[in-house]
């Protein structure tokens, strides 16, 4: 039995050996500003702040570096996650709170390998797992740009995450299971305009951090590229971005991913939730061209496998009449008798994405809160829907929500009262 | 039929909410049928069957703000069936903008609202804000407790004199004479139900209601006895409507106490 001796030796070894990789840090020292391979005079140029504030926008940096009703890019933003809550930090250049300090070594450590000043683990909530697909120039302007901002004096919040999340080296097995650092590398047997599109979708534009399903420790495998996920703690679905067969958006055009990002609606639907938020703050602001190449390598994502049958295991008829009388009382003089809208004003709800996702929970909270069309320049006064959340009862909502995914073509699955009452009382965040 | 001249003129969508909310002992759907009827003859037409209907949408600044209208009413009457979807009509337009900032801000705190207005551009709520400080409809009253006759009093005195010792200030003396509010930031009282009063200003004493600093509401309404809270509402939702339910004009009061709401740095 002396082998077995051996083997048990041979796994505690291992396990140290684990351990050790595990929590012995791997620090770094911070570049100083004296040290940097970048000058501050680069830093000034305007022109480079010009395009870094355009790609600033286009990663929707400000999007979770500003916290309600804060100073912009001055952090403070809670990403809720379902392992604890992580306060996205100030990124103006204060010398105490902000990154002041910060040379561009450190900053392009940080988006690139997703590494803070000091080497310490950042957490993916920062989603530098798309963010290393950046150029180097193109992070140089990003950097310039934040570096201009006047400073802010906000502390950082620390995160509040469960053991073992609030150990950052647990990061590293994360990051053996989904982080792989590398700028984007050109498909020759693409075109450019294809090849600036996946740029701009798989970087910053960091659409897969949404639109992809995440597993249990909250990485994106790699078979599923924007292939839609439900996004965690904020209960919406991100749907599959594939125009083609079985795809969230199949049918659209590229104009009308265009219109969609450009305006918030287009004629096959309308941005909402937080992809509203998206829209407004960011995507309107992108040139048309970058737009237009956005959209055609979004159309040439794979067709996807047919879905399950939604059929119901019960007679859904008595619910989907239901429905039918729903519709017809509250949303037919606006969504019209057939799904149909109204051109650019109100979603045809046929063959809508946001109604026929896998699960339901778009439909039934745009029925539950209403809300405006995104604002955007070509829409600074949009009309709104209103929330039926004080008018109809758990079982309407269902009702008329299993009849929109099931109506005019859409062959969603139904939903029942059960999940109303659940997203009834959903944080709006 | 009041309700239904009001009604004419809105997309039949707002109508048929229009007519659930305000009539609400009618069958929804006669009265929907008729008010389609009322309007196919005013404008000389036919009256189309359903099922061949486009939706006709009027380009409306009413018609866009179904967000709003769904609770708030039409014309801002508030909702008289629940005193939480609180009256705007008739309210100052800086009162309300600023109502709609708070709430972009995080400094008031309801989900539904904050939801609502999140990313409205500053013009738009001036536009949205102007149109229900024009509305011009009549008050309803709200159901309010049975308290005793000493409670009314308490309130009525907070009201006109305020409470010296608790260095309460008197509502009238920022609200108007008339408790009709001050352009262009300071709202009316009269009228509001005694549900949404109350509520308001516990909110401002859980901090979930704040304005920008120094919020001089805030520090009133800590000052309030929680009593006082119920007397003054009650009070104030019982109150005779003044002839003239316009806000006094701006300037005619002299706040006691810094507000940031009225330009006081803090």
């Amino acid at each position: 039995m002396r082998w077995l001796r051996w083997l048990g030796l041979l796994i505690v070894a291992l396990l140290v050996l684990a351990f050790v990789w595990l929590w012995l840090a791997g620090g770094r020292q911070p570049v100083p500003r004296s040290a940097s391979k970048v000058s501050a005079a680069t830093l000034a140029d305007p022109v480079l702040i010009a395009r870094g504030k355009y790609l600033a926008t286009v990663g929707d940096c400000a999007g979770c570096h500003t916290a309600q009703g804060g100073q912009r890019y001055a952090g403070g933003r809670v990403l809720a996650t379902p392992f604890g809550d992580i306060p996205a930090p100030n990124i103006t250049p204060d010398e105490q709170t902000g990154l002041g300090a910060w040379s561009f070594e450190d900053f392009w450590q940080a988006l690139h390998a997703g590494k803070g000043r000091h080497g310490e683990l950042l957490y993916p909530a920062f989603p530098y797992t798309s963010y290393t697909r950046v150029t180097h120039d193109d992070a140089l302007a990003m950097f310039a740009w934040l570096q201009s901002l006047p400073p802010v004096h906000q502390p950082d919040r620390a995160p509040s995450l469960a053991f073992p999340y609030s150990v950052r080296n647990s990061l590293k097995a994360w990051r053996a299971l989904y982080f792989r650092a590398g700028e984007f590398k050109a498909d020759p047997t693409k075109s450019a305009t294809w090849n600036r599109g996946a740029y701009l979708v798989q970087g910053l534009g960091h659409c897969n951090e949404c639109h992809a399903a995440r597993d249990a420790f909250g990485g994106t495998p790699r078979n599923t590229q924007l292939a839609g996920g439900q996004i965690p703690m904020q209960h919406w679905y991100a749907p599959d971005l594939s125009s083609a067969s079985n795809g969230g958006l199949e049918g659209w055009s590229a104009q009308d991913i265009v219109d969609l990002l450009k305006t918030g609606q287009s004629a096959r639907g309308a941005a909402f939730g937080p992809m509203a938020a998206v829209v407004s703050g960011s995507t309107q602001y992108m040139t048309d061209a970058d737009l237009h190449a956005v959209a055609i390598y979004l159309q040439s994502l794979p067709a996807r496998p047919p879905p399950p049958s939604a059929t119901p295991l019960f007679d859904a008829g008595p619910l989907l009449d239901r429905g039918n009388k729903v519709y017809a009382h509250h949303c037919a003089d606006c969504h019209g008798d057939h799904g149909e809208g109204v051109a650019g004003v109100y979603p045809s709800l046929g063959g809508n994405s946001s109604v026929t996702e896998p699960t339901g929970i778009n439909a039934t909270r745009m029925v539950l809160l209403g809300g405006f069309a995104p604002v955007t320049a070509a829409n600074q006064r949009p009309y709104s829907m209103p929330p039926f959340a004080q008018t109809l009862s758990d079982d309407d909502v269902a009702a008329v929500v299993s009849y929109i995914r099931r109506s005019w073509g859409n062959h969603g699955s139904v939903v029942l009262p059960g999940q109303v009452r659940q997203l009834r009382h959903t944080p709006i965040d | 039929m009041p309700q239904l001249n009001a009604a004419v003129g809105l997309s039949p969508c707002l109508r048929a909410f229009y007519n659930d909310r305000m009539n609400p002992n009618v069958s929804t759907r006669a009265a929907r049928s008729f008010a389609v009827a009322l309007l196919g003859c005013a404008m000389g037409i036919g009256t189309a069957s359903r099922a061949t209907e486009v939706p006709h949408i009027p380009d409306t600044l009413q018609q866009r703000i179904a967000a709003c209208t769904s609770c708030h009413g039409v014309h801002g009457q508030g909702l008289p069936r629940s005193g939480y979807f609180p009256r705007l009509a008739g309210k100052p337009a800086g009162y309300l903008v600023r109502q709609m900032q708070d709430f972009q801000n995080g400094l008031r705190k309801y989900a539904p609202m904050e939801y609502t207005v999140r990313q409205l551009p500053l013009a738009y709520m001036r536009e949205i804000a102007e149109y229900f400080a024009a509305q011009q409809v009549p008050y309803q009253r709200s159901p309010v407790p049975n308290v005793s006759a000493a409670t009314l009093q308490r309130g009525n005195e907070l009201i006109e004199k305020g409470d010296a010792a608790r260095r309460i200030p008197p509502c009238s003396s920022c609200h108007g004479r008339q408790l009709t509010g001050v352009q262009p930031s300071t709202p009316g009282l009269v009228g509001l139900p005694y549900d949404y009063i109350s509520a308001q200003l516990g909110s401002w004493r859980t901090h979930t209601r704040a304005t920008v600093a120094p919020d001089c509401m805030a520090t009133v309404a800590n000052r309030l006895a929680p009593s006082d809270i119920t007397a003054v509402a009650v009070a104030l939702a019982t109150r005779e409507l003044p002839a003239d339910i316009h806000p006094q004009p701006a300037g005619s009061v002299k706040p006691p106490l810094p507000c940031g709401v009225l330009g006081a740095t803090s």
